[in-house]
């Protein structure tokens, strides 16, 4: 059990690898197909052209794409991933900041957002077809069906304006203490949870209720064992697999799906950053930004690989 | 528990169920009664659809989804059942009557080991506290025979072997002291060998807790063993109810009748002329791909033309390997397939349609062997086209033929396999293979999955087929009642091995090879002491046991 784990661990961190490096070309590509460039960008429309030819051949922009994401790739591979070209600061330090705050972020929603969707998941499966059902269901597919930056401006409008219990920009910075920090992200968070919470609870129900036909479940109803039991313990410890899969992907959404919600909310995270890189063409951030959230999304599959592997007892006790 | 004398433990009177059929309520269960003694076990036999699961179920209150209780009163020590809530029916459920399903491998919670399962019942039915129950489970699973009775309950479903599981099962249901045990067709999946020592078990157990029991089956022969009353019930009707002894030697009803001969044996035929063989399979070794154990050693094999050699072993003896080493589907580490001298390439993508051609196999589940949105016609128009490249009127002439040779309405052309019986589907099957004009048909458990009549119904079909069309059969089964039935020549499997091959008349009579006189001596037969009789002779060293053939 534990070899095959390390194995397939490792399998995914190598494929892992071909895929940061496959995001880097497309990331490239995609920057250099857009109009404009860093110093066309910083210097505005007005700039003389001598002035951002300077710009760009002091940057190394002339030389050709291959050469720049040479370069790029060498040093990035040493750890190096280089210096903005918007604000000349090392890029690895602006994004750790920001890293920081998104990795707060999601697990402050997961911290929420995981248990309540799994918790609405089990009643809805329990209660199943009765109106708590239909009221959850019908709940959670309009909050998916919404538009995320939608959500985040209803939930503004109401807590922030009407109400005015939480604040509408979500500033938060390093001095702050918990509970100030949790008010201050209150907003963002709640706007994250109404989306995954709906993906998690779906998932839940559905493959809760998918094993309700196993021969396993009408032995245990011919045990007399109560309906909450059999979905909980007869039902849900089989019914894991799916679940983590899409919790995982949720988790995933919630470090690299929040550009939207953090610039709603003007939230200093990662999303933000990556917004101003591209409006700045400031490819090293675009760049680095890019990679971490690849690698989250790797990293995090191959923890439900994992985990969907420990939860199935086939695979944890072997014959 | 209140013993009142006089009264029946089970009485059911007039019971109508009915279930949702393509959204009409039907009558699956024609106002039947059975009364049960304690201590008594009655049989219900019947083939599928009969309705036997179905009215063995109502002792528990309980029926299928999609079912419903009409009218007539289920009695449990004079206690109504009928219209008592869910909440009071739990109380009865796994407390005061027990269930034991079928499959054992598919009714155990996969997530849990089976002294967790095995405690649930009582301790959540507040009988007993925790280590109570873990006591009573190690011996329960020591009265049902189960090695290591102190630890197995440690081990999750899939660390035991399928015997086990179904003893476990059994374990289970007497967990909470039961008045009566539900045996829905405990044996029915087991490997014939297995199923005796199961079924000894379970009779045993049953005995030494004087439990009352519902023993469902379609298997006459096995209830015949375990039953004191039977009930012959056929499209939710009884046909006949009687003590099983008496019914058995004297049926009165003509179904009933027909039941019990279904194991008649045919004579095999003769003068195997041994020039013109076939298919030869020489020192096949084969080992699926990625594995490093050989699922067959050194495994030599004849057909002859026009005749059927039936290849008979319990699962895992390599029998179907075999067929996917013949046909090319897996090729064999050593060894050779030669068909009519000539030698076949291994696999099957470089193989010329002339040899894919002469060589067509019919599966066990016609169901999942068949494009469930491709017309009966096109189903077996197929080969015609692939194969002969017969297209137009000729085509559609031959599909009717061909329909008429398995003895199927011509206007079933436009029909799709979902409108067809388990037996209709399994005779599309041998249209589509007899399409391809083929020489050798490799029959996998063709039979296996259908009912018992409907089962000869397509052995005689098949018997017919190759009187007309000289076509050889090889013929996969676990079953020795349709070995006898169709075989010219047998090869016992065990193992991955050729145990024992010859014509049928030297294999089934003495001497014979230990573990062939193992499988002969573990088909169930229609005497009531048959079982009590064999555990006696295996115990006397009489009879060879897996035991003594070093089986696990």
């Amino acid at each position: 059990m534990k070899n095959i784990l390390i194995d397939i661990v490792l399998q995914r961190l190598v494929i892992g690898i071909f895929i940061l490096f496959g995001v880097s070309i497309l990331i490239t590509l995609g920057v250099e197909a857009l109009a404009g460039d860093v110093c066309s960008a910083i210097l505005g429309q007005a700039a003389e052209p001598a002035t951002v030819a300077a710009c760009q051949a002091k940057l190394g922009l002339n030389d050709p794409m291959h050469v720049r994401y040479g370069n790029w790739l060498v040093n990035a591979i040493q750890g190096d991933f280089g210096t903005s070209l918007a604000n000349n600061r090392e890029v690895s330090e602006q994004i750790g900041k920001r890293l920081g705050n998104t990795l707060y972020l999601a697990l402050t929603t997961a911290m929420f957002a995981v248990p309540i969707g799994i918790l609405l998941g089990v009643i809805a499966a329990l209660y199943r077809n009765s109106a708590i059902d239909h009221i959850i269901s019908t709940t959670t597919l309009t909050t998916i069906s919404s538009p995320e930056f939608f959500l985040a401006y209803i939930l503004m409008a109401i807590f922030a304006v009407k109400l005015g219990w939480l604040p509408a920009i979500s500033n938060v910075s390093p001095s702050m203490g918990f509970l100030e920090r949790l008010q201050a992200s209150a907003l963002p968070v709640a706007t994250l949870a109404l989306i995954t919470v709906a993906h998690m609870m779906r998932m839940t129900r559905a493959s809760i209720v998918s094993l309700l036909a196993s021969p396993y479940i009408e032995m245990a109803k011919l045990k007399g064992l109560t309906p909450g039991r059999i979905i909980i313990k007869h039902a849900l410890p089989n019914a894991w697999s799916p679940i983590i899969q899409v919790v995982v992907l949720n988790l995933a959404y919630m470090v690299v799906g929040v550009v939207v919600i953090e610039v709603v909310f003007v939230y200093p995270g990662l999303g933000a950053l990556i917004v101003d890189a591209v409006l700045n063409r400031d490819l090293p951030v675009i760049q680095a930004t890019a990679m971490v959230f690849a690698a989250a999304y790797v990293l995090l599959f191959i923890l439900a690989d994992m985990l969907s592997m420990l939860a199935n007892p086939r695979l944890r006790h072997r014959r | 528990m209140s013993k009142k004398v006089g009264k029946k433990l089970l009485e059911i009177n007039d019971l109508l169920i009915e279930a949702d059929i393509e959204g009409e309520w039907k009558p699956i269960i024609n106002s039947l009664s059975m009364t049960l003694e304690r201590g008594e076990i009655i049989g219900l036999i019947g083939e599928s659809g009969a309705g036997k699961s179905t009215f063995g179920l109502t002792a528990l209150g309980y029926t299928k989804p999609g079912c419903r209780i009409v009218s007539g009163s289920i009695k449990l020590d004079g206690v109504e059942l009928v219209g008592k809530s869910d909440a009071e029916l739990r109380k009865i459920r796994g407390n005061r009557v027990a269930y034991v399903a079928q499959s054992a491998a598919a009714s155990f919670n996969p997530a849990h080991t089976l002294a967790e399962q095995f405690t649930e019942s009582p301790v959540q039915h507040g009988k007993m506290k925790m280590s109570e129950a873990r006591k009573r489970s190690v011996e329960m699973f020591r009265l049902l025979d189960m090695p290591d009775p102190e630890n197995i309950g440690e081990r999750y479903p899939h660390q035991v072997s399928g015997g086990q599981l179904q003893r476990a099962m059994t374990a289970m249901a007497l967990g909470s002291d039961p008045d009566i045990i539900i045996f829905d067709e405990p044996t029915t999946a087991l490997d014939v060998t297995t199923q005796i020592e199961v079924l000894g078990a379970i009779k045993e157990a049953v005995k030494a807790r004087n439990v009352a029991a519902i023993y469902i089956s379609h298997d006459l022969a096995v209830v015949a063993q375990m039953a004191d009353r039977m009930m012959v019930l056929r499209y939710g009707d009884l046909i006949e109810e009687g003590n099983a002894r008496e019914m058995l030697a004297n049926p009165k009803q003509e179904y009933t009748q027909k039941l019990l001969n279904v194991r008649s044996q045919r004579v095999g035929r003769t003068g195997l002329d041994e020039e013109d063989i076939q298919l030869n399979v020489e020192n096949i070794t084969a080992r699926y791909p990625g594995t490093n154990i050989d699922v067959l050693t050194n495994v030599n094999v004849n057909v002859v033309k026009g005749k059927t050699v039936a290849v008979v072993g319990e699962s895992g003896s390599g029998k179907s390997t075999l067929a996917r080493v013949i046909t090319g589907l897996l090729p064999p580490s050593q060894g050779s397939v030669k068909f009519h001298g000539r030698e076949l390439t291994p696999a099957l993508k470089t193989r010329p349609k002339k040899d894919l051609q002469s060589i067509q196999m019919i599966y066990q589940m016609a169901d999942v062997a068949m494009n469930p949105r491709q017309k009966i016609k096109d189903i077996i128009g197929r080969p015609l086209e692939f194969y002969l490249g017969i297209t137009g009127k000729q085509h559609d002439d031959r599909v009717l033929d061909l329909l008429r040779k398995i003895e199927l309405p011509e206007d079933y052309a436009e029909r799709y396999p979902l409108q067809l019986s388990g037996g209709e589907k399994q005779r599309v099957c041998i249209a589509r293979a007899l399409a391809a004009e083929p020489e050798l048909i490799i029959c996998d458990e063709v039979t296996s999955a259908l009912d018992q009549l409907v089962a000869e119904g397509i052995l005689d079909l098949l018997l017919n087929l190759q009187k007309e069309l000289d076509v050889s059969y090889l013929f996969i089964t676990h079953d020795l009642a349709t070995v006898k039935a169709i075989a010219d020549e047998i090869v016992v499997m065990y193992q991955g091995g050729v145990v024992e091959q010859g014509a049928k008349a030297d294999i089934l009579a003495p001497p014979y090879a230990p573990y062939t006189e193992l499988l002969l001596s573990s088909v169930p037969e229609m005497d009531p002491d048959w079982l009590d009789n064999l555990v006696e002779k295996r115990q006397r060293g009489e009879l060879p046991t897996s035991e003594s053939l070093g089986q696990s």
